[in-house]
């Protein structure tokens, strides 16, 4: 037993610190990733879920809007706003001096061109959220006969653009695409 | 966890065996004997009335978990049905709601007497920021609890507390929907908030112990701030401050009965009795009256991004005060200036509770075509919530002469007749 343990310490004795350094390191590393990655699920689950993203678009068909009406869609759990402005709407909407908005924007830069190119200003599709604090606007209301935020007074324009209050954009443009003359596919 | 040297000496041969293997009962038997300053005022007693606002809120938050349903469809139901139809739910969800606010107004008072008797400075910097960290998880547990019930103001509050990540820059979109887990407040956020209401208490447990750990270590601060230099200066635990803490807590509980029983939706808002509506935002969107003094720094200027700054700022500033007050002496009572501003301070941190329930455009008074607006007031007030722990403090600190200390908590309590301290035991 003595005997064995005296071997033992012997080739023991001539210690290699560089191979020492590289186990340790190797060893910490493995433990890293392995914590890395089983760290990885815990946190992306709290993002969105695959049926969450499934729900993500909607159909709206426009020829149901009549003019001067806007209709309220929820839309990935907001209000999505699509109003048939009157033409006194386009007109003050394209009129606008945009170097005068905080967040400059020409109207028909806020449109979707259809598949022929060509852009139709009656229909002004937004989500409907201040981007101030997420509260919702009220309609045909303001300074600028456009929306109006209760929450905190941001004014928005007839292109739902920021015009005055807090609020620091204009409202959000959803994704969205002309799947006919008259139907849009928002998400 | 005591720093006093142990008198627990065990009587029987159970307690004996107990005492070699598991000191526990002398654990106990020293905290009773905690020799605390013998000038304890009032100001003192709000540790132990907080200790009994988090059981309460523990408890009876266990209760309404076994009747609360956290799904969209079916939560603001079932917060009804507690109150309408569980045997004594009418009692125990109020006791919920109503014991969240007096948990707070008893955060307050403690935190205040802190700054007044300055219970922050050397050794006690530990004991205060573990007393900050409570607080901040106690804000982001009533916000968690305030959404549950599913209302109007639940539902918005959520979507604007949220909407905070959201300013970050270059990650806040992504950031507020992995937080929410989906694009807006929606059944995922629910049921996360309520994982997390339920578990933050426990935190708080964690952090009151090491509070009190740290507390036991340095010993009590006191209303003269003078360390207890003999034991004349001390008096026991028990029972002089159990009594004492018992007194202060049934007149606490007195005010928390009078809001359970005739006013319990008074400290609340109407709007929480309309379920959420993801299409409709009430008109006024007001937290809960507790976090009305940052609502109205957050709402003093312009900028969102800065808002948002500025709000946590009000809180990070607490975390470093004590390397901000230069002042050796603790108690204000000996400082005559600072205890000046001090005060206001306390007028400023209501006039932003006050500004922050108000609508910013309204005016506080009227003076010809203008006058003075709340928006105007919360930037004054916020200026002065800064300026107090960024530059008056630390000035002050400097240029301040101080009154006279007593030598010792015996010699303030008994006055010059204190001749023969050893008499006082």
């Amino acid at each position: 037993m003595s005997d064995a343990m005296t071997h033992t310490d012997k080739t023991d004795a001539p210690e290699d610190e560089t191979k020492r350094d590289f186990i340790f390191i190797a060893t910490g590393a493995v433990a890293a990733a392995g914590a890395a990655s089983i760290a990885w699920p815990l946190v992306a689950q709290m993002g969105k879920a695959a049926d969450t993203l499934a729900a993500g678009s909607i159909e709206i068909n426009l020829a149901n809007i009549d003019e001067g009406q806007q209709v309220k869609m929820l839309w990935r759990g907001k209000p999505v706003f699509v109003r048939h402005r009157t033409p006194a709407e386009i007109k003050e909407a394209e009129a606008t001096n945009v170097a005068e908005c905080p967040d400059p924007a020409e109207d028909n830069e806020r449109l979707v061109p259809k598949a022929d190119g060509t852009v139709d200003p009656r229909f002004l599709v937004m989500v409907g959220v201040c981007t101030h604090f997420g509260c919702i606007p009220l309609g045909e209301a303001g300074d600028f006969n456009g929306w109006y935020c209760p929450c905190h007074g941001s004014h928005y324009d007839t292109s739902g653009r920021i015009r005055k209050g807090p609020a620091p954009k204009n409202m959000e443009i959803p994704s969205y695409t002309y799947i006919s003359d008259t139907v849009i596919k928002v998400g | 966890m005591s720093g006093h040297p142990s008198t627990y000496e065990p009587k029987y041969a159970a307690e004996k065996w107990l005492d070699q293997r598991l000191p526990i009962i002398r654990m106990g038997a020293d905290f009773m004997t905690f020799p605390s300053p013998r000038n304890l005022n009032y100001w003192w007693t709000f540790g132990g009335i907080l200790t009994l606002c988090l059981m309460t809120q523990i408890i009876s938050g266990i209760i309404l978990a076994m009747h609360y349903v956290p799904n969209v469809d079916m939560a603001f139901d079932s917060v009804q049905r507690i109150k309408r139809d569980v045997p004594f739910g009418w009692m125990l969800q109020p006791l919920h709601a109503v014991g969240a606010s007096m948990f707070f107004l008893a955060v307050y008072m403690h935190m205040f007497r802190g700054l007044y008797y300055g219970s922050y400075k050397a050794p006690r910097e530990l004991l205060w920021i573990f007393g900050c960290l409570i607080y901040l998880i106690m804000m982001a547990t009533a916000f968690l609890g305030y959404t549950l019930p599913w209302g109007q103001m639940s539902f918005w509050g959520a979507t604007v507390i949220t909407g905070f990540f959201g300013a970050v820059p270059f990650v806040g979109e992504s950031l507020q929907q992995w937080l929410l887990g989906g694009y807006a407040v929606n059944n995922a956020t629910l049921n996360r908030f309520f994982a997390l209401h339920y578990l933050l208490p426990f935190v708080i447990v964690a952090l009151v112990g090491l509070h009190v750990w740290a507390l036991h270590h340095v010993g009590q601060n006191n209303p003269i701030g003078v360390t207890p230099k003999t034991k004349s200066d001390t008096l026991s635990f028990h029972p002089f401050y159990t009594v004492k803490d018992a007194f202060a807590l049934t007149v606490f509980l007195l005010i928390f009965a009078f809001f359970l029983f005739y006013l319990p939706d008074s400290l609340g808002h109407a709007d929480n009795y309309i379920q959420a509506n993801a299409l409709q935002t009430p008109a006024h969107i007001v937290p809960e009256w507790y976090f009305l003094p940052f609502y109205a720094i957050l709402r003093a200027v312009p900028d969102k991004l800065m808002g948002i700054l500025l709000m946590v700022g009000a809180i990070v500033v607490l975390f470093v005060l004590p390397w901000l007050d230069t002042s050796k002496v603790r108690s204000m009572r000996f400082r005559p200036v600072a205890k000046w501003f001090f005060l206001f301070f306390l007028v400023f941190c209501f006039l932003l509770g006050w500004c922050g329930a108000e609508t910013p455009d309204n005016y506080v008074f009227k003076l010809g075509d203008g006058g003075l607006t709340f928006y105007r007031l919360s930037q004054i007030s916020t200026v002065y919530y800064f300026a107090y722990f960024l530059v008056i403090l630390p000035v002050l600190g400097l240029v301040e002469k101080p009154i006279k200390r007593p030598e010792s908590i015996t010699k303030s309590v008994l006055g010059s007749s204190a001749h023969a301290p050893a008499t006082a035991e």
